[in-house]
């Protein structure tokens, strides 16, 4: 049997079923996020002193990973535009810029997170760190994940191009939703923990 | 399924497409005059409450650039906006918790 609405929308709705689940999906990651960020206001009101971030952080690292997801959201959404030209070639470039893209950010992550090891600042070092690290490495999973996803559609869940195109794009977009909202998190949490 | 039927599930987005890529081009040019902006004004190190004020404009600024125009929120369907409406009620309602220990007391009698 086959998986209802995934390509025409429902008349009710207006809206195909994924892109319905994904926007539910995204609205409880926003509550997850929200939670964290609320804790973090909470302890950092309530503290008597409070570092600013660029004490302590790599401000430069993390201009350079603003900049490379910020880059990595535009070639994810050129994807789903070259799907949507029917250009499917291009497509594997720009999915594949995206996955490349998260790579480096995950690798220049792995730089800051491993200076501060080095010098024992640990989640359990003072609440600063505890935040940050909980924060950044939330975030870290959920590029983690939407690589994984990205590099499914990019390889063997491409296929479905060749049977069902309108489908496999509606696909692409969702996923694409995902990783904007990756990235909205990220600026977000670039000048909160960092600048401030 | 027919083609016909196929087509009408993306037509929303199939129009005018090469305007669209315009628009991400335009956004990623602003998403990065808007970063340096955060990092130039952080540099000035003013008064923190300033200073929050300050990036968190930017920020929602750039977020509501990647909302409106990367996950194409400017032309949704009413139920994802009714979706993102109450989200963004208990959003403000969470953001608004911590609050309340600043008036500690003041709930219990």
């Amino acid at each position: 049997m086959d998986i209802p609405y995934t390509v025409v929308a429902r008349r009710d709705t207006g809206l195909t079923n994924g892109k319905i689940g994904i926007w539910l999906f995204l609205a409880s990651e926003v509550m997850l996020f929200g939670a964290l960020f609320a804790s973090y206001i909470l302890i950092r009101t309530g503290a008597p002193t409070w570092p600013r971030g660029d004490t302590i952080l790599d401000v430069p690292l993390a201009t350079l990973n603003t900049i490379v997801l910020i880059s990595s959201s535009v070639t994810m959404v050129m994807a789903w535009a070259s799907l949507m030209r029917h250009r499917f070639g291009t497509f594997r470039i720009y999915m594949g810029a995206t996955i490349l893209l998260g790579l480096v950010f995950l690798v220049v992550k792995y730089f800051e997170y491993s200076h501060h090891f080095r010098l024992g600042e640990l989640p359990s070092h003072n609440n600063f760190l505890a935040i940050y690290f909980t924060l950044t490495g939330l975030h870290g999973l959920h590029v983690i994940g939407g690589m994984a996803v990205n590099a499914y559609f990019w390889g063997p869940g491409a296929k479905l191009w060749k049977t069902n195109p309108v489908w496999f794009t509606n696909r692409v977009e969702h996923s694409g939703l995902f990783w904007h909202f990756v990235d909205l998190v990220w600026i977000f949490l670039f000048p909160t923990l960092y600048l401030l | 399924m027919s083609d016909h039927a196929a087509d009408a599930a993306t037509s929303d987005h199939a129009v005018d497409i090469d305007k669209h890529v315009r628009i991400y081009i335009t956004v990623f040019i602003a998403l990065m005059v808007l970063t340096i902006v955060t990092v130039a004004v952080s540099r000035f190190h003013l008064p923190v409450p300033i200073a929050v004020t300050v990036a968190l404009i930017v920020a929602i600024i750039k977020g509501s650039l990647v909302a409106c125009y990367f996950m194409h929120l400017i032309s949704e369907k009413k139920l994802i906006y009714a979706v993102l409406a109450v989200t963004a009620f208990f959003f403000a309602a969470l953001m608004a918790l911590p609050s309340f220990t600043v008036s500690d007391g003041y709930w219990i009698h």
